[in-house]
């Protein structure tokens, strides 16, 4: 029976074949599933920030690109994963909403989901992990599944078609 | 000078927080039902500290798809107002607005969506404004932004923003309704150094 792994707002999870994980309602944040073709450990993180360096409070290491990302293959490769073998797709970072007349400020808070996801392939080109696919940035939310038994990432939106990527 | 500690706030900070809620709300909820013409109940505000994962769970669920208004706020207070609402009360509070038939459903358009912002404009001052005249700080918004999508999606703006800070979001939340038919929610997220602001201010 394949089990379907709820990842929630700066949380983390890994699973082996058969299971499945999912976030759902991404909007500026980042999902970054990695996959292991071999053994078929996956696993997904779903991160709010670019860099914990940046923030004061950085215990939840989820929350982050750089910390987030890392702690995810420690825990893939505990369950069996190499991290040589590791691929990534990645999806998110939209720009939830839109000014037109800004505030540094506001632009500031428009543009996280860009940031965020250049800090994510940053980071995966840094610990050497192939970027295959994204589905990232323009203007709206998604939800994302990531199965085990073909590293396939579906993407599903409101009023549009879902994806597999 | 107050210094809240977001894991560690007393009850009496809760207690003005919840009061700064219901005024802001009342004075938003009654500019609404102004504009309408209609009576709109509204509920005693909730304050509550929600770890990221279970903002969404307060509203609904994470892809609920709903109306956000979004008002970023600055001068003495800075952070983002956010204003939500399912589907068919945006849809309701439209045709009533717009003189169309009530039980119209269709997509929006793009005059409707700009009464829809300009609805945001409007309970947002008067939300805003009441803040003010309450604490004396000046407070300036920004032209509200509106977003239709999933609620997760919406929500992960304000909880981005508290992420720079902590692990955990304060919401004050109201819950406003007429007969069912007009349902929302109005999120006032300062940020902590403005939650300092706020509470000193009312000489806390």
């Amino acid at each position: 029976m394949e089990n379907m792994i709820k990842v929630g707002m700066a949380d983390l999870a890994v699973c082996k074949y058969p299971d499945a994980l999912t976030t759902l309602g991404l909007g500026s944040c980042v999902g970054i599933a990695l996959y292991d073709p071999v053994t078929k450990v996956s696993g997904l993180a779903h991160i709010m920030l670019p860099d914990s360096t940046k923030i004061k409070n950085n215990q939840n290491i989820a929350k982050f690109a750089d910390t987030g990302i890392e702690e995810l293959i420690k825990q893939m490769i505990k369950i069996g994963a190499s991290k040589t073998r590791l691929v990534a797709k990645i999806a998110g970072g939209a720009q939830m909403f839109a000014f037109k007349t800004s505030t540094s400020q506001a632009n500031d808070m428009m543009q996280v989901g860009a940031r965020n996801v250049e800090a994510v392939k940053a980071v995966l080109k840094k610990e050497g992990i192939r970027l295959l696919a994204e589905d990232t940035g323009l203007n709206y939310g998604r939800t994302i599944e990531f199965y085990s038994e073909n590293g396939q990432l579906l993407i599903k939106r409101v009023g549009k078609e879902s994806k597999t990527i | 000078m107050a210094n809240i500690n977001l894991e560690d706030m007393n009850s009496m900070q809760f207690d003005v927080l919840k009061e700064i809620g219901n005024i802001g709300a009342g004075n938003a909820t009654s500019a609404l039902a102004q504009l309408l013409n209609i009576k709109i109940d509204m509920s005693v505000p909730n304050v509550a500290l929600l770890p990221f994962k279970q903002v969404t769970q307060s509203i609904g669920t994470e892809e609920d798809v709903v109306v956000g208004i979004l008002i970023t706020l600055d001068g003495d207070v800075n952070g983002m107002m956010m204003f939500l609402m399912d589907l068919k009360s945006a849809h309701h509070l439209v045709n009533l607005l717009m003189g169309a038939d009530v039980n119209k459903q269709d997509e929006f358009s793009e005059i409707e969506l700009s009464a829809l912002n300009e609805v945001g404009n409007i309970i947002s001052g008067a939300y805003l404004s009441s803040l003010s005249t309450l604490t004396g700080l000046s407070i300036i918004s920004s032209i509200p932004s509106t977003t239709i999508d999933m609620a997760g999606a919406l929500l992960s703006v304000p909880a981005i923003e508290f992420g720079k800070i902590g692990d955990q979001v304060l919401l004050i939340q109201t819950q406003f309704g007429e007969n069912d038919l007009v349902k929302g929610f109005f999120l006032l997220v300062p940020e902590l150094d403005s939650y300092n602001k706020i509470l000193s201010s009312l000489g806390l």
